[in-house]
C-alpha cells in the first residue's frame, strides 16, 4: 500500500556564524495512512526541523534543502510551488506546536481565530455546496461543534473567551482542535505536551489518542519523551544527530532495542517506575555538526565501535519484520 | 592550571571570549550592506574630527579671517567647496565643523546618560512612590516636542553654543531614563538577580554589577542613534541662528548664512548640507546594524 | 536522622493582586496556604505538585528572596524571619539555591570565573590570587576544567552552566541546598548523569537537599520523603517509596497514574482527572481538591477542609476518605 507520507533522502543544510551545519543527513519515513508514528531524540537531533521541513516552514535562507523528496500523496511537496503548499498546509497536512500561548492572538477571541481558520480554506469538504464556502454563522457552529470534540465544556459560552482567559491546556486543545477543523489528513504535533502539567498532559495525550482512533488522522508525535511517545504511537523512530537510527514499533524498541544509542538512551533516562537501578551514562556528547564525524555520526560514543564505523556510515536495513536498524553491527 | 600562571597567558585566556564576540560582531555587521556604509561614515566622520587640523588648507579662515577679494569663489583646486560671502574657505570650515559638531554631539549625549541612566536604575530597581515621581516628570519633558524645548530652554538663557548644548541635554535625558527603567524593570526579575539576592548581594552591588552592565546593549544603540539627531538639532538651533554663533564654523549656521546665496552660490549651503546628511545617515544606520547584533538572538 | 535542620512551620504566603482600575478591588492569590514540615540533616526531601501547587513560592520564602505573610522558618531552632539584615547576611551562607533555568540563572556579562567568585568576595573578602585557586578548586568538584574560567555563560552548554551554578552555590560550604527542578532544562540522556553526580556531591561534602520538581521520575531517583503539594497545601507526605508505591489521596494516585511511561506495555486503567487546575485566586471551598476529585464522597469534601491524619508507616494525608 502506497504510504501516505514519504521522505526520501532528505539532507538539509543550515549556515551559521561558524560555517554549513549538516542538520539533516538523508533520512527516510514513511507515514501510512492512519499510522502513528513517533519521532523521537534528544536536543539538536533535527526532529523539528524534519517537521517543518515537511510543511516547508524552514526560512530558506539560512537553511538549504541539500536533497531528498518529500512525497505526500506520491507528489514531492519540495517542489510545489508557495499557493499549492497553502492549499496542504492546514488542510492536508496540520502541525500542532509545543506553546499554545505563541500561537493563539492575544487580541482575538477564540471564535474569531477558529472562523478564521475554518473560513480560510474557501471551500469546505462538508458544506455540500460544490466549491461553495461556508458562511459565518456556519463556521461559527462548526467552531462550537470543534471545541466540543476536544473535550471543552460549554462551548457555547466558552468559544467568546480570550486566549488569556483560557489555561495552558484549554489553550492546546483550541490548537488541536484549529489543526483537525478541515479534517487533514496528517497531523503533526511537535512537543506538543512539553509545556503542560503532567495531569494536563495525561488529558491531551489522552485525547490526540482518542480523535485519531475516531477519525483515523495519521500522526506524527515528535518529543524527547520517550513515555510520551510511547503512549500515543504504534511506531517509533529514533533520531541522532540529523539520521534516523532505529525505526520500529513501540513493542519491539522497548523490549528488544538493536541500535546502540538507543539502548543507551533506554539505561539512560529515569523512569518512574525503576527506583534502584543505576542510570547508566552514555559517553561522550552530542557532536558538532559543522563537522559531525565521519561515517556512523555515532561511533565516537559507541559501545561496539568497529573501524568500518568510522568510514562509511551504514545504511539502513530491515533485520525483522518491519524493523529498521542504521548499523554496521547488524547484517540482512 | 599552574603552568598558566603567565600574565600574558593569563591576560589572552581572558580576552579569548572576548575575540571571539568580536569576530561576531564583525560578521554579523558585514552581513548587513546599510551597517556597513553608517559604519564607513561614522568612521570617516571619527577620522576627520580627530584629524582636523592636520588636513585643512586655511587654518585662518576656521574662524576670523576675511578675504574679499576671495568671496564667493565656486570649487576649485585651491579651495574644493569654495568660498563663502567673506572669502573663507568652506573645506577648511566643514572639515573644523566636524570636530565641532562631534563635540557637541558628545557632550550632549554624556550628559543625558549620566542624568538619565541613574535615574532610570532607581526607577525600575526601587519602584514604588519613588519611580511613579521619576518617571511622571519624564513623561512631561517627553510630551514637549524636542526642538521647541530646547528653544524654549535657549531662548530663555540667550543664544550660543554653550546654552544651545545646555538645552539639547536637557531635551535628551529623559528619553535614557524611560530606556534604563524598562530595562531594569525586566533584569529585576531574571534569575540571576534572584541568585545574587540568595548569595547576600547587598542592593548596590545587584544595581551596579548586574544590572547596569546588561543595560550596556540598548544604552549604546541609543547612544549612536542619538549622536547622530543630537548633531542634527544642534544644527538646526544654528540654523535658526540661536545655537553657534558666527564664526563658529558650525554646519547649521553655515547653511542659514549659504540659503541666503542659493542657487547661484550653490556651494555654501550644499557642503555643510551633504556633511550633516551623511552624519546623521551613518550614525542611524550605524545605529540598526548595533542593535541587530547587541540583541540577545545573535548571541548563540 | 537527627535533628532536624529545617523546620518549616504553618507558612503562609499570599500575594496581594489589584483587581479593577478604579474601585482597586483585591485579590488574595493565597499561594502558599499553611504549610509544615522538617528536613532532618543530610536528608534528600522533595516537594512535589504542577503549577499552582506554591512549590516553588515556598523555596523562594524560606530562602527569605521574599517575606512570609505568617509562619515560621526555623534553622538550628531560631527563626529566620527575626533576623537583622546582617544576621540574615550570614544565614545566607547556609542555604543556597540551585535555580531552575540555567540559561537565565547566570549573568550574562559575567565570566563563570566573576560569577563563581562574587559569593567569596561579598563574605570573605577574598583576594585576586587565593580566589584564582578557590575557583578552580570549585570547577573541580563540578567537574568543569579550567579552561572554562573565562568563559561567557552563552559558550557553554545547558548542563555546564547548570554546574557553574552549583560550583556558584558551593562557594560557601553551605549546609542545605534548594535545588529548583535541576534537570529540567537538561536533555533526558544526561539528566540521570545530573542526579548521580548531586547525589555523590551530597555524600562527599555533607549536604542536606530540598528537591523542588514536578517531575515524578526525578524526585522518585533523589528523594528519601516527599510531600505532594496542591494549591498551597501539602496534601500528603511521608516517605518516597511509601508514596509512590501506594498513593493515598486521589490526587497522588491521579498524578502517579498520569506519568507517561517509557514501556512497551501502557496501563490499562489510567486516572484522568476532570477539568483544569483552578485558579490560585478562586481557590474551592473545603477541600481544594473537590472540584476535581474523582473519589469525591459528597457535600463534607465542598464544605469542610480535612485535617491531617497520621500513619504508623510515618506517612500523613489530608483527605476526608481516611477521617
Amino acid at each position: 500500500m502506497e504510504p501516505l507520507l514519504e521522505i526520501k533522502d532528505l539532507r538539509i543544510e543550515f549556515g551559521t556564524f561558524e560555517g554549513i551545519s549538516h542538520v539533516l543527513d538523508g533520512i527516510h519515513l514513511t507515514l501510512g495512512r492512519g499510522d502513528t508514528l513517533g519521532l523521537v531524540g534528544e536536543t539538536g537531533c533535527g526532529k523539528s526541523i524534519t517537521a517543518k521541513a515537511i510543511l516547508r516552514l524552514l526560512p530558506i535562507p539560512p537553511a538549504r534543502i541539500a536533497s531528498g523528496e518529500i512525497l505526500f500523496e506520491g507528489e514531492d511537496l519540495l517542489k510545489k510551488s508557495e499557493e499549492e503548499m497553502k492549499g496542504i498546509r492546514g488542510r492536508q497536512i496540520a502541525m500542532v506546536f509545543q506553546d499554545p500561548m505563541t500561537f493563539l492572538n492575544p487580541v482575538f477571541t477564540i471564535e474569531e481565530q477558529l472562523v478564521d481558520v475554518i473560513l480560510a480554506h474557501g471551500n469546505g469538504d462538508d458544506s455540500g455546496i460544490p466549491g461553495g464556502r461556508l458562511d459565518r454563522k456556519r463556521a461559527i457552529q462548526k467552531a462550537i461543534e470543534l471545541l466540543r470534540e476536544v473535550k471543552i465544556p460549554q462551548p457555547e459560552l466558552r468559544i467568546k473567551s480570550y486566549p488569556h482567559e483560557f489555561s495552558g491546556g484549554m489553550r492546546q486543545r483550541v490548537l488541536i482542535a484549529m489543526a483537525l477543523s478541515r479534517s487533514p489528513q496528517v497531523l503533526i504535533a511537535d512537543e506538543p505536551t512539553t509545556a503542560l502539567d503532567v495531569t494536563i498532559q495525561a488529558q491531551i495525550l489522552w485525547l490526540i489518542h482518542d480523535l485519531v482512533q475516531r477519525h483515523g488522522h495519521s500522526v506524527l508525535l515528535i518529543s524527547h519523551d520517550l513515555g510520551v511517545v510511547a503512549r500515543v504511537c504504534k511506531r517509533i523512530a529514533v533520531m541522532y544527530a540529523g539520521n534516523i537510527v532505529e525505526n520500529c514499533s513501540t513493542l519491539q524498541l522497548f523490549k528488544k532495542p538493536l541500535h546502540p544509542y538507543t539502548q543507551g538512551l533506554l539505561n539512560s533516562i529515569l523512569t518512574f517506575s525503576k527506583r534502584e537501578s543505576e542510570a547508566q551514562v552514555i559517553k561522550g556528547m552530542i557532536p558538532d555538526l559543522i563537522q559531525p564525524p565521519p561515517g556512523c555520526r555515532f561511533h565516537p560514543r559507541c559501545f561496539a565501535t568497529m573501524e568500518l564505523c568510522k568510514k562509511e556510515k551504514p545504511p539502513m536495513i530491515e533485520i525483522e519484520e518491519d524493523h529498521w536498524v542504521s548499523c554496521h553491527l547488524y547484517k540482512r | 592550571m599552574k603552568g598558566k600562571s603567565s600574565v600574558l597567558g593569563r591576560w589572552r585566556e581572558e580576552r579569548e571570549s572576548q575575540t571571539r564576540s568580536l569576530k561576531l560582531i564583525v560578521y554579523t555587521l558585514s552581513r548587513s550592506p546599510l551597517s556597513v556604509i553608517g559604519f564607513f561614515c561614522v568612521s570617516v566622520f571619527l577620522i576627520i574630527a580627530l584629524m582636523g587640523p592636520m588636513i585643512i588648507t586655511y587654518p585662518g579662515d576656521v574662524k576670523g579671517a576675511v578675504h574679499m577679494d576671495q568671496k564667493l569663489r565656486p570649487p576649485s583646486s585651491n579651495h574644493p567647496f569654495g568660498t563663502d560671502e567673506v572669502g573663507r574657505d568652506i573645506y577648511s570650515r566643514v572639515i573644523m565643523g566636524t570636530r565641532l559638531s562631534f563635540q557637541i554631539g558628545l557632550i550632549i549625549i554624556f550628559i543625558a546618560m549620566g542624568i538619565g541612566v541613574p535615574l532610570g536604575i532607581i526607577a525600575g530597581y526601587v519602584g514604588g512612590w519613588l519611580n511613579e515621581i521619576i518617571m511622571r516628570v519624564t513623561d512631561i519633558f517627553l510630551s514637549i516636542p524636542g526642538l521647541l524645548l530646547a528653544l524654549a530652554i535657549v531662548g530663555a538663557l540667550g543664544p550660543g553654543i554653550k546654552n544651545a548644548m545646555l538645552a539639547l541635554s536637557i531635551v535628551w535625558w529623559p528619553g535614557y531614563v524611560r530606556l534604563v527603567q524598562g530595562k531594569t524593570l525586566s533584569l529585576r526579575e531574571e534569575s540571576f538577580v534572584e541568585a545574587a539576592k540568595s548569595i547576600g548581594a547587598s542592593k548596590l552591588r545587584v544595581i551596579f554589577s548586574h544590572i547596569l552592565p546588561n543595560c550596556t546593549s540598548p544604552i549604546i544603540v541609543k547612544a549612536s542613534m542619538d549622536m547622530g539627531m543630537a548633531i542634527l538639532f544642534a544644527a538646526n538651533l544654528g540654523f535658526i541662528g540661536v545655537g553657534a554663533q558666527p564664526p563658529e564654523p558650525e554646519w547649521g549656521a553655515m547653511i542659514s548664512t549659504g540659503r541666503n546665496y542659493l542657487p547661484d552660490h550653490w556651494w555654501m549651503a550644499t557642503f555643510p548640507g551633504l556633511a550633516i546628511l551623511i552624519t546623521v545617515l551613518g550614525f542611524n544606520l550605524l545605529g540598526d546594524g548595533l542593535r541587530d547584533i547587541l540583541d540577545p538572538q545573535s548571541r548563540i | 536522622m537527627a535533628e532536624p535542620l529545617l523546620e518549616v512551620k504553618n507558612l503562609k504566603k499570599y500575594f496581594l493582586l489589584r483587581k479593577g482600575s478604579l474601585q482597586g478591588r483585591r485579590e488574595n492569590v493565597r499561594a502558599v496556604d499553611g504549610i509544615s514540615f522538617f528536613i532532618g540533616c543530610g536528608d534528600s526531601f522533595g516537594l512535589v505538585g504542577e503549577s499552582g501547587s506554591g512549590k516553588t513560592t515556598v523555596a523562594r520564602v524560606i530562602l527569605r528572596l521574599i517575606e512570609p505573610t505568617e509562619g515560621e522558618v526555623l534553622w538550628d531552632r531560631r527563626d529566620i524571619y527575626k533576623f537583622s539584615e546582617s544576621e540574615m547576611k550570614e544565614m545566607r551562607r547556609n542555604m543556597q539555591m540551585i535555580f531552575q533555568d540555567p540559561h537565565s540563572s547566570l549573568n550574562p556579562r559575567k565570566t563563570v570565573f566573576k560569577s563563581v567568585a562574587e559569593p567569596l568576595i561579598i563574605h570573605e573578602g577574598v583576594r585576586r590570587r587565593m580566589l584564582r585557586e578557590r575557583v578552580e578548586e570549585l570547577l573541580e568538584i563540578v567537574g568543569l576544567k579550567g579552561e572554562h574560567m573565562f568563559r561567557y555563560p552563552h559558550e557553554l552548554s545547558g548542563g555546564q552552566k547548570q554546574r557553574v551554578g552549583i560550583a556558584r552555590a558551593l562557594s560557601l560550604h553551605p549546609k542545605l541546598l534548594i535545588l529548583d527542578e535541576p534537570t529540567s532544562a537538561l536533555d533526558v540522556s544526561v539528566q540521570a548523569q545530573m542526579l548521580i553526580f548531586l547525589e555523590s556531591l551530597q555524600e562527599r561534602m555533607n549536604l542536606t537537599y530540598l528537591y523542588i520538581s514536578h517531575n515524578l521520575a526525578v524526585i522518585r531517583y533523589t528523594c528519601d520523603t516527599i510531600a505532594v503539594m496542591y494549591l498551597g497545601k501539602i496534601i500528603e507526605m511521608g516517605g518516597t517509596e511509601f508514596i509512590f508505591s501506594s498513593p493515598r489521596h486521589p490526587y497522588t494516585k491521579a498524578l502517579v497514574s498520569a506519568v507517561p511511561l517509557p514501556q512497551a506495555e501502557q496501563p490499562e486503567r489510567m486516572i484522568f482527572l476532570e477539568g483544569d487546575i483552578p485558579s490560585a485566586t478562586h481557590i474551592p471551598s473545603g477541600c481544594r481538591f473537590h472540584t476535581r476529585c474523582p473519589e469525591k464522597i459528597g457535600a463534607i469534601c465542598e464544605e469542610v477542609e480535612p485535617h491531617t491524619q497520621y500513619f504508623s508507616d510515618g506517612t500523613q494525608v489530608n483527605c476526608h476518605l481516611y477521617q
